[in-house]
């Protein structure tokens, strides 16, 4: 079936399957910083904003997208150079499979919540799993990029 | 030092931090056959028969592949240097199925929706077995899992797989029970740690595709001149029909030091002609690849009353599933990289089995088979300290291998030479360690409001750096026209940083800026062989070639400046930008002279390489401190610090090495207090999903603190030593010293769950 996504701001026609989920979608079409790590919701990979808000892809079916606004980190370059800096100035990026969701969530982090705490910064991002960096650093360079204590 | 010992970002860091194309799926071309592995439900059966008929009809699909029609060479899918040490147990498919996820048939198809509709249309008919899923009953068990009579082994690794034993091995010094009779104590218990699943968080991938009539690999692997020789040798090809390239990589950890996956779309491409791609899915990547093997460890200490160690007995089995993956090697490092950190014993004694069960093979997983000794070792001293009533840091200061103490079990020792410690500050690590942790104003407990205590625990360990006299890396660096250089590795930086760290080095010695470095890795056809990212070896084993190329590529320039000049080659200097005379008269830019040097004028691009391989393993060492909080009423145990303080050496990059600690810590937290790979009574995996199986989040791990205290390693590159493994050791037997000091409970068992501890204080405190 045919929905339409404005991806990125862009206008886009595309062709899915009744069963397919959005981050399939969005990889099938090019948007290839969307990941998938578990399939079953558990590690934050995937994630990407529908309508501004952070979702997990791989659980919202693309029809269910159908009209809506979706942005991928391709679609926020600058804003995620800024974070990105201050995880790479630390190390913390590590392998980087799991980076660009992280980033996202920290993005909409930003917008929700002001001066965050460490506590509240952690439970926020709690979704979002890493299994190189012993999330010590990623915590460190948030903190900075936040301008938090 | 003008770039080592520096922090310097990742040269890849902001690349992969903003999600730009980069792995093995990202690069994959998109009219790729979509491939999927029918797998055995079954933990042990024969397979009577395969009707792919009707899978092979459906519209889209390319090949139906079973083991009638693939290579039947017995082989190791262990990326271990030649000759492996393990066993060649395996086909890529054979009608005996020894585990459930074992493969059955192979599946090719335009997408993956009509694979996986193929998949469920192949009609198998097994003739189950009774499978043999306890480790402690398989050793003489009368059911054999591998009955074959073609396994080979390249050297005695004690295989007697009609007992279902895939290695032994017994070291001793001394005479072991004659010395443990003249100990005044002696403290004697048994530790089981369980399997561990990687979850790295890029599960297993490759794609292949044809090049002028050569097999092509692009996978996620740690070590991808292996997967070379090694999938060659499966297929029965030649290795230089082959090119293995490895991009970026989402995480290892050991579990992609297998070459796994790379088979099933090679088998594919070959036979259809067209590009092929595999990517496992989560729950594959945990049931049907392989784990930390589980291992039970026996140990007996001898002291006497003042705490002197006199004697180690030290008997583990570990449980290597249905193949002997790193069965042998991981029973060398729980004997060789644990072990050597007491010096004292008069003498000691490692017994150590590797047995066969019908369950998911055990495998390379950081650390290889040290974490589960030291928790037995460590957990065990802890013990003994408690039996002595003495601080467990006074009976570490006590026995620790000192500097320029030989031990016989050290890496690189041979018969009669014993390998020396030539670098070492494990002393000041466990006195620096007690003071972050505040260890005389904590230990043992202290009771906090309500029903709850803190306790504070610690552990020592060690680990080696690189196998000695066996594997090795080379490095070629050239200058380009432009005057920078180019540095081709084979080593695999997993996201660890081992390119950066590797150009920091080249960058020293060419007295360069790490821009002016360009770092390619890997791909065997275009970089020096390399064994690759294993056994802790790439910052030493690699790090050594790299800088012994820059430092003949230096001469090389300095010789080519000369030539074309006419000058002397002792009257001539580098520093960088500039080739001067020692007097500072005369000078040439380097780009300048490198457009020379390529150029007509020179006809000579300079250019180096340089292989290395250690002949020893000199050991890093760490003193790991815990303080947990628990609830005596529910026993949920809350780590609230983990200390690390590590000696590896000069540590070239700081906030890397950093991060190394950090991230192992973190999965030893989780090995320590929740990871569990449980399977039912018919072998199948109960934990194969991240809802089931569950890894440490951001709330899991507390507080950690990492510090270094660098010793300088003679034969390391600037001094460096190894960190990637060492720093997984501590967590398990600190944080269960810690427990037992906050409330008496000893757990011998990993993982230390609430349940567990509930259980414990009931017994204790009724």
């Amino acid at each position: 079936m045919r929905i339409t996504l404005w991806i990125n701001d862009r206008q886009q026609e595309l062709e899915v399957t009744c069963d397919e989920f959005l981050a399939e979608t969005l990889r099938n079409n090019g948007y290839l910083s969307v990941r998938q790590g578990c399939s079953t919701t558990s590690c934050g990979l995937c994630t990407v904003w529908m309508d501004d808000k952070p979702v997990l892809s791989c659980s919202v079916l693309s029809v269910m997208a159908n009209g809506k606004r979706i942005t991928t980190i391709e679609g926020v370059q600058d804003e995620a150079r800024a974070v990105a800096g201050f995880l790479v100035g630390e190390g913390a990026e590590q392998c980087g499979f799991c980076i660009p969701g992280l980033v996202m969530t920290v993005l909409a982090m930003k917008k929700d919540l002001r001066q965050p705490t460490a506590e509240q910064i952690v439970h926020y991002l709690n979704g979002n799993l890493c299994r190189c960096s012993g999330y010590m650093g990623q915590l460190r360079g948030i903190k900075k990029y936040l301008g938090v204590e | 030092m003008n770039i080592v010992s520096k922090s310097m970002a990742k040269i890849d860091g902001m690349d992969l931090a903003t999600g730009k194309p980069a792995y093995v799926d990202d690069l994959c071309p998109k009219e790729a056959l979509c491939v999927k592995i029918l797998r055995s439900p079954h933990a042990f059966a024969k397979i009577v028969t395969i009707d792919i008929e009707d899978a092979s009809k459906v519209a889209g699909v390319a090949c139906v592949l079973t083991h009638a029609d693939v290579p039947g060479i017995r082989h190791t899918i262990a990326l271990e240097s030649y000759p492996e040490s393990s066993p060649y147990d395996r086909l890529i498919l054979e009608n005996l199925v020894r585990c459930v996820g074992d493969p059955v048939a192979i599946v090719a198809a335009e997408d993956e929706r009509t694979a996986a509709m193929a998949l469920q249309l192949i009609k198998v008919e097994y003739e189950a077995l009774e499978p043999v899923l306890d480790f402690e009953q398989a050793e003489g068990n009368l059911q054999i899992i591998h009955p074959e009579s073609d396994i080979v082994t390249n050297f005695n690794i004690g295989l007697d797989a009609r007992r279902n034993v895939a290695s032994s091995r017994l070291e001793e010094i001394g005479d072991i029970e004659r010395v443990l009779n003249e100990c005044e104590v002696v403290v004697e218990h048994t530790y089981y740690t369980q399997a561990q699943a990687h979850s790295m968080l890029e599960t297993h991938r490759a794609f292949t595709f044809l090049d002028r009539g050569r097999l092509v690999i692009v996978t996620s692997t740690q070590s991808p001149f292996h997967v070379q020789r090694l999938v060659a040798q499966s297929l029965g090809l030649p290795a230089n029909r082959l090119r293995v390239i490895k991009p970026r990589i989402g995480g290892g950890f050991g579990g992609k030091n297998k070459a796994l996956v790379e088979v099933f779309p090679a088998l594919v491409t070959l036979k259809t002609g067209k590009p092929a791609k595999i990517i496992y899915s989560r729950q594959e990547c945990f049931n049907s690849t392989t784990s930390r093997h589980a291992m039970r460890g026996r140990v007996v200490l001898g002291a006497d009353r003042s705490g002197d160690v006199r004697a180690i007995d030290l008997q583990v089995l570990t449980d290597t599933g249905a193949y002997g993956e790193d069965s042998a090697d991981v029973l060398v490092v729980a004997s060789h990289n644990v072990l050597p950190i007491y010096g004292g014993p008069k003498s000691v004694r490692y017994r150590g089995t590797a047995v066969y069960t019908n369950k998911m093979p055990g495998g390379a997983f950081r650390g290889f088979g040290a974490p589960q000794s030291v928790f037995a070792l460590e957990s065990a001293m802890n013990e003994l300290a408690a039996e002595l009533k003495m601080d467990p840091t006074q009976l570490r200061l006590k026995n620790t291998i000192k500097l320029g103490q030989a031990h016989p079990f050290l890496g690189g020792s041979q018969e009669g030479k014993p390998a020396v410690v030539n670098s070492s500050t494990l002393d000041q690590c466990i006195e620096r360690g007690k003071a972050l942790i505040c260890w005389d104003q904590k230990y043992p407990r202290r009771e906090v409001e309500g029903n709850r205590v803190r306790g504070v625990g610690m552990a020592i360990a060690m680990h080696g750096t690189g196998i000695a006299r066996v594997d090795t890396a080379a490095a070629t660096i050239q200058l380009n026209y432009d005057g920078g250089y180019k540095l081709l590795v084979g080593a695999s930086d997993l996201g660890t940083g081992a390119d950066t760290i590797l150009a920091q080095m080249a960058a020293e010695v060419l007295a360069t800026s790490l821009e002016n470095i360009i770092v390619y890795s890997a791909d065997t056809d275009l970089t020096p062989y390399d064994s690759g990212a294993y056994a802790s070896s790439t910052t030493y084993v690699t790090g050594n070639a790299v800088v012994k190329a820059a430092r003949l590529l230096r001469e090389e320039i300095v010789r080519g400046c000369a030539a074309i000049h006419g000058k002397s080659v002792d009257d001539l200097e580098l520093d960088g930008q500039f080739l001067r005379t020692v007097d500072g008269a005369w000078e040439i830019p380097l780009p300048e002279l490198a457009k020379q040097l390529v150029s007509a004028t020179g006809k000579q691009q300079p250019a180096a390489t340089a292989t290395f391989g250690g002949d020893g393993s000199p050991p890093p060492y760490v003193a790991g401190f815990a303080e947990v909080e628990v609830d005596l009423e529910t026993g949920k145990l809350d780590l609230l610090n983990f200390v690390d303080v590590i000696d590896c050496g000069t540590v070239i990059n700081p906030n890397l090495a950093r991060i190394q600690a950090e991230g192992g810590i973190a999965q030893g937290i989780g090995q320590t207090l929740f990871e569990d790979m449980r399977f039912d009574d018919r072998g199948e995996m109960l934990t194969d999903s991240f809802m089931k199986y569950k890894i440490p989040c951001r709330k899991d791990v507390g507080q950690i603190l990492v510090e270094f205290l660098p010793s300088l390693e003679p034969t390391g590159p600037f001094g460096a030593k190894s960190i990637g493994e060492v720093v997984v050791h501590t967590t398990a037997p600190a944080i269960a010293d810690a427990l037992f000091n906050a409330t008496g409970v000893r757990i011998r068992r990993l993982p230390i769950t609430p349940e567990k501890v509930f259980k414990g204080l009931q017994q204790k405190w009724g």
